[in-house]
């Protein structure tokens, strides 16, 4: 087992306009990258259980050229509206750094 | 006809910065237009609703300055997309007016086109009625009350008005609300290109080096063929490679390889990424597919007056008890408004808690973790500012105030950073349309001024 935080180069978060959120994790190569696709482990039932939304509701795509998955989900409260605490979605990425991957 | 188009993106955003020397070496290559993107709705609603520019004028003019001077010397184009941040009309008209300050200091002279992207409600009414605009996402369908109520209305125009005010011979062209990539989609069709590789390259400028590495902002180079795309960064200190091409392409967008834009989608699903160089990269086999013509909305409406204050607890006692603490807090709160006749439905009290769940709130997985000191942000959002900072203020004295079971520290609950401890945040908005119009055609919706400069 090893955490998704150790295994990804990048784990991030941003805005993909003001009423969707993107999590992208990249991989530093294609090894690793298609050793945690064999996996299974990311999926977008994985996003829709860490992030509390419908599995059928997440875009997730599955992009080799950069050894990366990204998964585009509804954010909880528009970007800066009242309620909404990061307006440049950029701070919602930590539920994935310790995602467990068997390896 | 050209058989290829250069073009450069100054950096990320109008007001970012960049080094002079890369706008240098980059014009050294033979440029055929120098641009930068302006905005983005990403630093929230505020500034579309507001009208307020999100960059400072003084950064903005900067910029401008060597974009400019770059364009005069090499007689190309200078486009600037998304003007002043949000693209609305005053956004734009910010813009034109520093263009105006530099060419008057600058003795420049050339031909300029300003389009405009701020819609006119009554046309969007018409649209509506027509069955014209259409929901996106989890959107409901538009009504007129919406639009009504909405301060400020932008249409993120594709490149067809930029395309029409370079066939009309503007030199400079300063537009409201864009897509990212059309001012540079635009100039490589304008010269011949296929929408597919002037898209991409569209998609690569319009984050200035963000397809580099190092990151920073900067200046970078496409070079746009018919079937293919070249991109490298102007300063020899930053390099493009296939995998920092690829990592771009995730960037903001929903999907990395189906990007939605005005009249069609750009598919990059069968892209050829390779290096032709250890600094350049080209890009070959995407893929346009045309769509029916239709242009996102951008809107905010009004959402309040909001008022702040924060601060910091250090109490154990407290700690251990934060929710019933602030359960008893907000009920004071109400009882103390209702005495100065504001009712429970004249305000919305927002607390957030910095070391509990202030960054993710209810998406925060770890839920009992607590640190030894927690940050308190209260804001209150009103239909008046006098009421939110009314009801702010008895917030304020409330958390400082509030006894709790094992109070040990009866001076205060509360270390608040600074007096005065309530902050004043005037008129606040929210992102209220989430929708697409279909225009007659592509120009319909932004009309071009053309003026000499």
């Amino acid at each position: 087992m090893a955490k998704l935080g150790d295994l990804a180069k990048a784990c991030k978060s941003k805005n993909a306009g003001p009423f969707e959120l993107t999590l992208d994790i990249v991989f530093e190569d294609a090894a690793t990258f298609e050793k945690v696709r064999a996996s299974g482990v990311i999926c977008p039932e994985l996003f829709a259980r860490l992030y509390g939304v419908p599995a059928e509701s997440v875009v997730f795509t599955e992009y080799p050229p950069a050894f990366a998955f990204k998964a585009t989900i509804e954010r909880r409260i528009a970007s800066g509206a009242v309620g909404d605490g990061d307006v440049y979605g950029a701070q919602q990425h930590a539920p994935l750094l310790d995602v467990e991957v068997p390896l | 006809m050209a058989t290829e188009v250069r073009m450069l993106s100054a950096s990320g955003l109008l007001g970012y910065s960049f080094p002079e020397k890369s706008l240098r070496l980059g014009l050294a290559r033979g440029l055929d237009m120098v641009g930068v993107d302006g905005g983005s709705s990403d630093p929230g609603p505020h500034y579309l609703g507001s009208g307020k520019r999100v960059n400072s004028k003084m950064a903005m003019k900067r910029d401008m300055v060597l974009l400019l001077k770059g364009a005069v010397a090499h007689k190309i184009p200078m486009i600037v997309g998304s003007c002043g941040g949000a693209g609305g009309e005053p956004h734009l008209q910010a813009c034109v007016e520093i263009l105006h300050e530099i060419a008057r200091e600058e003795d420049f002279h050339f031909k300029m086109a300003v389009i405009h992207s701020e819609l006119d409600k009554g046309w969007l009414k018409q649209r509506l009625a027509a069955g014209k605009i259409h929901p996106l996402g989890h959107a409901v369908p538009l009504t007129e009350p919406v639009i009504d109520r909405t301060e400020r209305i932008v249409g993120m125009m594709g490149p067809e008005p930029y395309m029409k005010a370079l066939d009309g011979g503007a030199q400079v062209i300063l537009a409201g609300r864009s897509t990212d990539p059309a001012p540079w989609a635009a100039l490589a069709m304008h010269h011949g290109m296929p929408p597919a590789p002037s898209w991409y390259a569209g998609k690569m400028l319009e984050c200035g080096t963000g397809a580099a590495v190092p990151k920073g902002h900067d200046c970078l180079l496409a070079t746009v063929a018919r079937d293919y795309v070249e991109v490298e960064p102007a300063n020899p200190e930053r390099r493009c490679t296939p995998l920092s091409v690829a990592i771009q392409a995730l960037h903001e967008n929903a999907s990395p390889t189906m990007h939605e834009e005005p009249g069609g989608i750009l598919d990059s699903t069968d892209c050829r990424i390779e290096a032709v160089s250890d600094r350049a990269v080209r890009i070959s086999g995407m893929q346009w597919r045309p769509q029916p013509y239709t242009i996102k909305l951008e809107g905010a409406e009004f959402a309040g007056y909001s008022a702040i204050t924060f601060a910091g607890t250090r109490d154990p006692g407290l700690i251990g008890r934060l929710d019933s603490f602030l359960a008893t807090v907000r009920e004071a709160v109400a009882t103390k408004a209702a005495a100065l006749s504001v009712s429970p439905e004249q305000y919305q009290l927002v607390i957030r808690l910095y070391g509990v769940n202030g960054v993710m709130g209810e998406w925060e997985p770890q839920r009992d973790a607590r640190s030894h000191e927690i940050g308190i942000l209260a804001e209150v959002v009103a239909k008046a500012q006098e009421i939110a900072n009314a009801v702010i203020a008895l917030a304020r004295v409330t958390l400082l105030h509030t006894d709790f079971p094992g109070r040990v520290c009866k001076e205060g609950n509360m270390a608040f950073p600074f007096s005065p401890s309530d902050i004043e945040r005037g008129p606040v908005y929210r992102f209220s349309l989430r929708h697409v119009v279909e225009p007659d055609n592509p120009l319909q919706a932004f009309p071009i001024e053309y003026e000499s400069v």
